[in-house]
């Protein structure tokens, strides 16, 4: 098989960027994508000329690094499958044999101004750890758990709050909302931790904290587009966005001060 | 040079509690006057540096991934031992224990098990709290499962994510602690020296990935928790960016490296399947609790799976190992499905695979359970191969995914020099010659959570904190020699990528210094490596100029650590004349092929130190000394 990429290369965070024009030949189809840019990077390479720079690194859609817009698709088009389920999947999921040969594709970074390009394919998704360092946690200190069974946490709820876990938090549902919104993203953390019985004490100053933070980065408003819901590689769902809003309402009415009387001596 | 392994005296039970007794504490007011640096932050990392941060020391974390979160620990599928015995089925602390002593083939310290085995429970206690949902029961309880090696139900796991949501867990201690003051995490920072004053570990020189910029970090202690090295291999389950560098960086300064001969072979990864291939894939181990491992009785059957009777299917490993069957542990599971593709009797293009078929389960227990319980991994499957395992099973070969071997640490899991500690995959302690399923995120978590807190203590109260500033000579001097060679990468100006070398090597290893090994292949691997070793300094190709974002420069780095230490594991694999877990040399095996250990010769830890360029590495025995257990020949029958 073969293609013509058209590649955003921009040299740093702030050079101005363009569309170059790439030949992919000689394209196994059951290449992966990143395999495919790979053998591209090498005959780059072999011509003394810059690799295209882009976030990989456990290459099975877990570790959340990869992410590219293939033809205006965050992490590339998707197939029906057999099922009548669109797949789920990431960058590094998406294999050549899914594209017709001869095809021209347009490889282009996440899109965010609270993901400023690095360079080339790579953005700066800190904005994401700072949200969870705002509250995406539960506060217990190593040592002294109690046992493991001391709580009893139904099934179902354990299983909803694993839906909500799953998300590798990789961007895609921001380079996907035409707001540049993160409201699945935070839902997801807000949700894992609020649904399950060892999050309570925290989960209204989580959510609001969260939400705070999310709007300091600079990311957009929810319109209820749901376009994140469908780009997203883990199927996490529109409906802990819900949730989540439920909760920030709800977190408005609690009392979030907290108090402290120092130590009595 | 002596090793000495530090384990405390006393039975073996008590060993652990009677030391954190006897270690000496650091005042909770003096603690904030030491300054830590932790680099990478996986299970180990993160979990080391939240815990010692609560404790309230100054902590510093680098990762050369964008986030720490990204680790590769996030990739484990399968799930986390621990003795709870919640199932009732026979388990303990000494059954965990004898189960990964046993899997390890004998060669791992008993006392540093024992206490692995001791913290298990802890760990899982640990976890809940922090909000990581496992896999419950309807009841509300925390439900198990079985892996190889062990005839007891005690692996924790949540889906096929387990990895993921530990990590998750640790990573969301670690923001807890960012968000306070107590941790400075540095993302997109990469290790490339470890500085040595007077004797000590001192600090790290690094590389600021998205600047290009070379400094120095001081530190009070290093702790390195930077994985294994399966990426010698050049095909491996691991990411593309894990690498030797640090490990190998601490090496060339003095700290012994311990076994790395020791490498595993997962036996359920989706086979190679073309030259172009960056990586592979593990299918968890968990599927072997449902999944039927077998491969044609005849050499050369190309029908389809379907078309193959249950009479001429050959369910080799419950036929050579009755009483474990398909959940035999990783090294007996992997050589028995060389031995069948050597006969012929692989299917698939190449024939290199065997299929792991789960039409049984799902007759049996209907697609519904195997897709609550498997789905993710079904579909992972079904994206790289395209085809659909619940109707078709899927084929799958040995590949490498974990190395037990590392830097040689003491029981307190500090190297031979005094302030580096080594937690998680990058030490050698725990796992001996082979590692069983379900471990690696066990002992990631114990280093970090439950040992590495305590320890890390006792040696900084025999400290004063501080002395020592990164405008020190032999931080300077280490700066230099990072950007020397930084600078040599680039000059060589060749037309060869990193990536071509590196799968070179990866070819030599896997050859040679794969599931089976011996005398002969060794020495070709020995000669060879040095070959390529010299054409990479001739002809590689790495552009631009070291400023700003470089990924080709990062490589190049890592594939000229991988070329010289590969070596090192060749060294030690031609020495240890035995076979013992992952380590199989042909030689030395049984009639009906199984491992043959000389413990008579071999019974010790085999740690090798850098003598200087082109000159052989120093070899130092630290004999494992047997108080409780007894080798044996190691039966899964």
């Amino acid at each position: 098989m073969k293609f013509t990429l058209h590649v955003w290369r921009q040299s740093g965070p702030n050079a101005r960027g363009e569309m170059k024009q790439y030949e992919a030949t000689g394209v196994n189809p059951d290449m992966s994508f990143l395999e495919m840019l790979d053998v591209v990077n090498q005959e780059l390479i072999a011509r003394g000329e810059e690799p295209i720079a882009f976030d990989h690194d456990c290459r099975e859609g877990i570790c959340g690094s990869c992410g590219i817009v293939i033809n205006g698709v965050p992490h590339g088009p998707r197939r029906r499958l057999a099922n009548g389920k669109i797949e789920a999947k990431t960058t590094c999921q998406t294999y050549m044999r899914d594209f017709t040969d001869g095809q021209h594709l347009w490889l282009e970074p996440w899109r965010a101004g609270a993901f400023p390009v690095i360079k080339d394919l790579v953005v700066d998704r800190s904005a994401f750890d700072r949200i969870m360092q705002a509250g995406g946690y539960i506060s217990a200190n190593t040592g002294g758990a109690p046992d493991g069974n001391a709580i009893l946490i139904p099934k179902r709820d354990q299983e909803k709050a694993m839906d909500a876990a799953q998300c590798i938090g990789c961007g895609a549902c921001v380079a996907a909302c035409k707001n540049a919104s993160a409201m699945l993203f935070v839902a997801a953390k807000v949700s894992h931790l609020g649904i399950l019985p060892q999050g309570q004490p925290e989960r209204a100053q989580r959510v609001v904290r969260m939400v705070e933070q999310m709007d300091k980065e600079g990311f957009g408003n929810c319109t209820n587009y749901m376009e994140c819901e469908a780009a997203c590689p883990k199927e996490i769902s529109r409906q802990f966005i819900a949730r989540m809003n439920r909760d920030y309402l709800w977190a408005q009415t609690q009392d979030l001060e907290t108090t402290s009387s120092g130590g009595a001596g | 040079m002596q090793l000495n392994s530090n384990v405390p005296p006393g039975p073996l039970a008590e060993k652990w509690q009677k030391h954190r007794f006897e270690m000496k504490l650091v005042n909770p007011a003096n603690k904030r006057k030491y300054k830590i640096l932790v680099v990478g932050t996986g299970l180990a990392g993160a979990s080391a540096a939240a815990s010692l941060a609560e404790l309230g020391y100054q902590v510093e974390t680098f990762c050369f991934q964008d986030s720490p979160r990204r680790a590769h620990s996030i990739a484990a599928q399968g799930g986390i031992n621990a003795a709870k015995n919640y199932q009732n089925d026979g388990d303990s602390v000494f059954r965990l224990f004898y189960d990964t002593i046993k899997g390890g083939d004998f060669r791992a310290r008993e006392a540093n098990v024992y206490r692995l085995a001791e913290v298990s429970v802890n760990i899982i206690d640990q976890c809940v709290a922090q909000g990581v949902p496992f896999s419950r029961e309807y009841g509300g309880q925390l439900e198990n499962r079985s892996f190889g090696g062990a005839q007891v139900s005690r692996t924790f796991y949540c889906r096929g994510q387990t990895g993921q949501q530990l990590l998750l867990g640790a990573y969301s201690a670690l923001c807890r602690q960012i968000s306070l003051g107590n941790v400075k995490s540095h993302p997109r920072t990469e290790m490339l020296d470890l500085v040595v004053v007077g004797g000590r570990a001192r600090g790290i020189v690094v590389r600021d990935l998205v600047t290009g910029q070379v400094s120095s970090y001081v530190g009070d202690a290093v702790l390195l928790a930077t994985g294994g090295y399966s990426p010698v291999y050049f095909l491996s389950t691991n990411a593309k960016g894990c690498n030797v560098t640090a490990t190998y960086r601490a090496f060339k300064r003095g700290a012994c490296f311990a076994n790395p001969c020791y490498t595993q072979i997962h036996p359920t990864c989706i086979p190679v399947t073309g030259d172009y291939q960056s990586k592979l894939t593990l299918m968890s181990e968990s599927l072997r609790n449902d999944g039927r491992i077998w491969v044609p009785k005849t050499p050369g059957d190309k029908r389809s799976p379907d078309q193959i009777p249950e009479s001429e299917r050959d369910y080799y490993l419950e036929r050579r190992y009755p009483s474990f069957g398909n959940l035999a542990p990783r090294d007996i599971a992997s050589r028995a499905a060389k031995m069948v593709c050597d006969e012929g009797r692989g299917v698939g293009p190449g024939g290199r695979g065997v299929y792991l078929d789960f039409s049984d389960a799902i007759r049996r227990r209907g697609e519904k359970y195997i897709r609550d319980k498997y789905g993710n991994l079904f579909d992972m499957y079904a994206h790289i191969t395209h085809e659909d395992p619940y109707k078709t099973p899927m084929r799958i070969y040995p590949a490498l995914h974990y190395t037990m071997g590392g830097l040689w640490v003491d029981y307190n899991l500090m190297s031979n020099i005094p302030g580096l500690f080594v937690l998680g995959e990058a030490n050698f302690s725990d796992h001996g010659a082979n590692r069983l399923g379900a471990s690696a995120l066990m002992q990631g978590l114990a280093d970090g959570y439950f040992v590495v807190p305590y320890t890390l203590g006792n040696f900084l109260a025999g400290c004063a904190p501080g002395g020592v500033s990164e405008t020190a000579p032999e931080f300077k001097q280490a700066e230099q020699e990072v950007s020397d060679r930084l600078k040599k990468l680039l000059a060589i100006k060749g037309n060869r990528s990193a990536t071509w070398f590196h799968r070179e090597l990866g070819k030599v290893m896997w050859d040679d210094c794969g599931m089976a090994r011996s005398e002969k292949s060794l020495k070709k691997a020995l000669a060879r490596i040095p070959e390529l070793r010299e054409q990479f300094w001739r002809e590689a190709g790495v552009p631009g100029n070291g400023q700003g974002l470089s990924p080709a420069l990062e490589e190049a780095g890592r594939v000229a650590d991988f070329l010289e230490f590969a070596e090192l594991l060749c060294i030690d694999a031609l020495h240890r004349n035995e076979s013992c877990g992952g380590h199989f040399r042909e030689e030395y095996q049984t009639p009906d092929g199984e491992a043959q250990r000389n413990d008579a010769e071999f019974s010790y830890v085999a740690a090798w130190q850098y003598q200087g360029q082109d000159k052989p590495p120093a070899l130092h025995k630290e004999p494992l000394v047997w108080e409780t257990v007894h080798p044996s020949i190691r039966s899964y029958k």
